[in-house]
């Protein structure tokens, strides 16, 4: 759909385009974040395609939820949750060449509680009785922003695993961006508080240490002591993990402030995403937390917003219609052999409508502006025609943030 | 159709980014403009809300954004406050600060307590009918369940205490589909579709509470008609007569339309999608019920010419030429 690309002096890009090739090669850990809608798990598929295309060695790309054609098309429903390969023929078939080997996972919340009750249970009793308890499943899906602990903590198990050479995280949709970061302090801070001391608490001593404040007379007659008995036992049970949890979110959090972990920022250049990115971007560097790159995602392209174009686009509009002259539409009907009525109707609307993008491709130049301050590197990927929902999709996008897109454009 | 405002309470939900509380602020607008007194209320805290209105912040104290129409922020602080105040009767309101900061992560731990503090507070303010109509900009489709969802799980979690005895005339108001609605918000993109089909399907079953529109934002009103369609695409091949005609640029405007027209389909193939899949949710969940069909609400889009109040306005004029 594409006109011919001509050089274009109008809209001023500089020749050489920015890649993140540099940032692929020189990280072990990327996570990719950003509003929700914005591209994030196409993108982290696509940085997984670029890094193996650029080089050797094993990739890893943990993805949350894909929209259901791209799970497909990466076999993710196929193969289950459980990181695996993509044959190199897969990608081959799709037009790359693949130089490392590709492998994706997808986030399970569920399992992923399960596992580490697993790991941190210090006997199979308490295990097996956590597992068990009624309220585990409710309890864990919902306090200290579980999704975003659970993507930190298989974060820090694929990389330690030492399987891979590069681990691509596509960061889970949060109310606030900023949850995920601070989801392994708040698991540390949880086994600390207050909170957990009383709840688990024998429940005697309990009596006998606070029934005299007002506090717990009130959430007593409000939760019901029963229902607090039950919230009590699973955090007995957990408590015994405390040990295990706290390392381990310590760790995590020291990761994602190491010099090999980047974050790269993906955000549309509509006025809210845009907003949020800066948002984020700016809580990281304040975290010490490293902002690799800025990808502006389905951009309009910046003609649009030319001079030219919208000289052009008044003429048109004047001079077809009701009150045109009617010149113009006799030209293009001639060279396409179609009836000049309609002719001149569709280059009206067209005319008439180019507005309304001109409008939006003006205020997303001013935006990349903006995010382009963020980051040392921002790739724009331009909005490519149709949803990306298989490999080859994956891979134009790839060749975007690689920078080499007038390479697969042209093959 | 013009029943979505003979609810008292609805529930303005969707994926993050689709425009839900531009939605939820429009719906407002359009009841106060019918003359109800509306309260709308933003549950996370976000400021979205206020930014629409274009007003400072909101508070859990309502401010009265136009005529008729209240605005609020949700706090489950204050609403345990009130609660208290309401129903336990304990005076020690004037201590609770730091007890609610402690009482907040017994929240955060108990599942559905914080929840039912929010939906609590607005479905006491249906109850006691303050407002003819209660909006809410509630959580995005992800989270929605377990927010509207609370006094269910309470109901079955806790046996007894303070907040056992209150669930029943929550899912009273909650559970009627002649009182309380969901109104799930989408653009005709493929995620956004995809998570509200889902929410739809699974909404009523996990509740209770029903479906009562879908609102399809940002939608593209058809640039040409099917003839006009295929004169359209040769226009690309004349592009040299535009340039000589109207200069270099021409080449953008006509590269303009083709974008637009490439949105355009793709977004209907998707809306094309959701209807498909509300069409075949109408008997699932009005089996014997009250429950009306789900309707689709087209809002067109506005291309980010203008925000705040504005931009309200702009939609709710879209929403009433859809709706009366």
């Amino acid at each position: 759909m594409a006109p011919k690309r001509k050089p274009n002096k109008l809209s001023g890009t500089p020749d050489e385009q920015p890649s993140l090739d540099p940032l692929l090669a020189s990280r072990e850990m990327i996570l990719v974040a950003g509003s929700g809608g914005v591209g994030k798990t196409t993108v982290a598929a696509s940085l997984g395609l670029a890094a193996v295309q650029r080089q050797s060695g094993r990739v890893l790309v943990l993805t949350v939820d894909p929209a259901r054609r791209l799970a497909t098309a990466l076999g993710l429903k196929a193969f289950g949750n459980a990181p695996h390969p993509i044959p190199n023929d897969v990608l081959e078939a799709a037009g790359l060449e693949p130089r490392g080997e590709l492998h994706v996972a997808m986030l399970d919340t569920k399992a992923g509680w399960d596992e580490l009750i697993r790991r941190h249970a210090p006997d199979a009793a308490t295990r097996e009785a956590v597992l068990a308890n009624p309220l585990y499943e409710n309890i864990t899906s919902r306090f200290v922003h579980s999704h975003d602990y659970l993507a930190m903590e298989q974060l820090h198990d694929l990389h330690a695993s030492g399987e891979y050479d590069l681990v691509i995280v596509d960061t889970p949709p949060s109310r606030n961006a900023l949850a995920i970061l601070d989801a392994p302090s708040r698991m540390a801070e949880f086994f600390g508080s207050r909170l957990l001391r009383w709840l688990t608490a024998p429940y005697r001593s309990r009596l006998f240490t606070f029934a005299s404040k007002p506090f717990y007379q009130v959430a007593d007659r409000i939760l019901g002591s029963r229902f607090l008995q039950d919230v009590a036992d699973f955090f007995v049970l957990f408590q015994k993990m405390e040990a295990g949890f706290v390392k381990r979110a310590n760790e995590v959090e020291a990761l994602l402030v190491d010099p090999r972990t980047a974050f790269v920022v993906v955000s549309t250049l509509e006025a809210a995403p845009a907003h949020e990115a800066r948002f984020l971007a700016e809580s990281l560097h304040e975290r010490k937390m490293i902002v690799g790159a800025m990808v502006a995602n389905r951009v309009l392209p910046s003609r649009l917003a030319s001079t030219a174009a919208i000289e052009a686009a008044n003429d048109l509009a004047e001079r077809t219609g009701r009150d045109g002259d009617g010149m113009i539409a006799a030209a293009v009907a001639a060279a396409t052999g179609n009836e000049h009525d309609t002719v001149d109707r569709v280059l009206h609307q067209m005319a008439t409508r180019f507005d309304d993008l001109a409008m939006a491709a003006e205020h997303e130049v001013d935006r990349q502006t903006e995010l382009a301050a963020l980051a040392a590197t921002t790739v724009v990927v331009p909005w490519l025609s149709g949803d990306i929902h298989d490999v080859r999709g994956l891979g134009r996008l790839a060749c975007h943030l690689r920078g080499v897109a007038d390479q697969a454009d042209s093959s | 159709m013009a029943d979505l405002f003979d609810l008292d309470l609805l529930f303005v939900t969707g994926k993050g980014g689709v425009g839900k509380t531009t939605v939820a602020a429009a719906l407002a607008e359009v009841a106060a403009r019918r003359g109800q007194s509306v309260l709308v209320c933003e549950m996370d805290a976000k400021g979205a809300l206020a930014t629409a209105f274009e007003v400072g912040e909101l508070s859990f104290e309502t401010t009265e954004v136009a005529p008729n129409l209240f605005a609020m922020s949700m706090s489950t602080e204050d609403s345990l406050r009130e609660y208290l105040r309401l129903y336990v009767k304990i005076p020690l309101i004037g201590r609770l600060g730091v007890l609610a900061s402690t009482f907040d992560f017994v929240a955060d731990a108990a599942p559905g307590v914080k929840e039912i503090l929010a939906v609590g507070k607005l479905c006491w303010e249906v109850k006691e009918r303050h407002y003819d109509l209660v909006i809410v900009d509630a959580e995005a489709t992800g989270h929605v369940v377990s927010q509207i969802g609370a006094p269910r799980v309470i109901a079955d979690l806790v046996q007894v205490g303070v907040v056992r005895e209150q669930t029943q005339w929550m899912l009273d108001i909650l559970q009627d589909p002649a009182r309380t609605g969901v109104v799930v918000t989408t653009t005709p993109e493929e995620m956004p579709v995809i998570e509200s089909v889902e929410l739809l399907q699974r909404l009523t079953a996990e509740t209770g509470t029903h479906p009562a529109a879908v609102v399809a934002n940002r939608v593209l009103p058809a640039m040409f008609d099917r003839e006009e369609q295929q004169v359209a695409l040769q226009v690309h091949d004349a592009v040299p007569v535009l340039v000589d005609a109207v200069g270099p640029g021409a080449a953008a405007v006509v590269e303009a339309a083709s974008i637009i027209e490439a949105r355009r389909s793709m977004g209907v193939e998707h809306l094309d999608r959701l209807r498909t899949a509300v069409s075949q949710l109408g008997p699932a969940i009005s089996a014997g019920e009250r429950a009306h069909p789900v309707s689709i609400i087209t809002v067109p889009e506005l291309f980010a010419r203008v925000h705040g109040k504005r931009m309200v306005s702009l939609v709710a004029d879209g929403l009433e030429e859809e709706l009366f």
